[in-house]
């Protein structure tokens, strides 16, 4: 009786409290993307010729991101009838879009115009809780932060990963 | 040293390709550190101290990186990457390479 007494308080606090760091994380990349958003991400390895001349320097940013009770809870449940796992989706989001962010944050007190040949790298630390799930994962992106000296570039206000201001 | 993911360095020629440089290092989390990230498993959310250690750790893999490609009269590595791999329950390796090369 005390074991599904402590099941289910986990649940619940699992649920309100991840819940709620969820929105305010989500709250807080979308604040801070929209302040970024003149600092494009380029996935190509070649860089402009009008560039030059230019320099470049070394960003990464990183994170690692845990999943909550509920989620887990709920990821098991999925894990018996297949398909959609949305509570993992969202926590692998969250975890790119902060550390892309981290790494653009960095490329932006450089004085960076242009992140370019981003790659990006996923991997679980810890297995849960019977070492065969998911517990958490780092986010780890990376890139080459382009610095042109003076010049300023047109940059549209529509580039950038995402469009969405925040409330 | 430069240090980048492009293939090549814009606007500088590379005189001389010196080969693969690497640098890994293998860090264990400390028991501390894992009871807090135990209760932050319930909760969810970032787990600060796990993003700090992976971070440093990085941090000492490019060091390592850059002292081989010193050590051989590179000024350069290219086309840097980085992996990660978990090695036991407690443990991961931070890898590190790149081509290390001359500049003019």
């Amino acid at each position: 009786m005390a074991e599904i007494i402590i099941f289910l308080s986990l649940l619940a606090t699992g649920y309100v409290v991840g819940t709620t760091l969820e929105r305010h994380h989500y709250k807080s990349i979308l604040k801070r993307e929209y302040a970024l958003r003149k600092l494009p991400l380029i996935a190509s390895k070649k860089l402009p010729d009008d560039f030059l001349p230019c320099e470049t320097s070394l960003v990464t940013g990183n994170v690692v991101i845990s999943i909550d009770y509920f989620k887990h809870f709920v990821a098991a449940l999925r894990n018996i009838v297949g398909g959609r796992v949305s509570s993992y989706e969202s926590l692998i989001d969250r975890g790119r879009r902060e550390a892309l962010l981290r790494m653009r944050e960095a490329a932006h007190n450089l004085g960076a115009n242009y992140v370019f040949n981003i790659k990006m790298e996923t991997s679980s630390i810890s297995k849960g809780y019977n070492n065969n799930s998911i517990g958490s994962v780092e986010v780890l992106a990376y890139g080459t932060a382009v610095i042109i000296p003076k010049v300023e570039l047109p940059v549209s206000e529509s580039q950038g990963t995402l469009n969405l201001k925040p409330k | 040293m430069l240090l980048t993911t492009l293939e090549y360095v814009p606007g500088r020629n590379v005189i001389k390709h010196l080969g693969l440089v690497q640098g890994s290092t293998v860090r264990a989390k400390h028991v501390g550190r894992d009871f807090m990230a135990g209760l932050k498993n319930i909760f969810g959310g970032e787990l600060k101290g796990y993003t700090e250690l992976l971070s440093e750790s990085r941090e000492e893999a490019i060091d390592r990186l850059r002292q081989q490609a010193s050590s051989i009269g590179a000024n350069a590595v290219l086309n840097i990457r980085f992996s990660t791999s978990t090695i036991t329950q407690g443990a991961s390796e931070l890898y590190v390479y790149g081509t290390a090369v001359v500049l003019e």
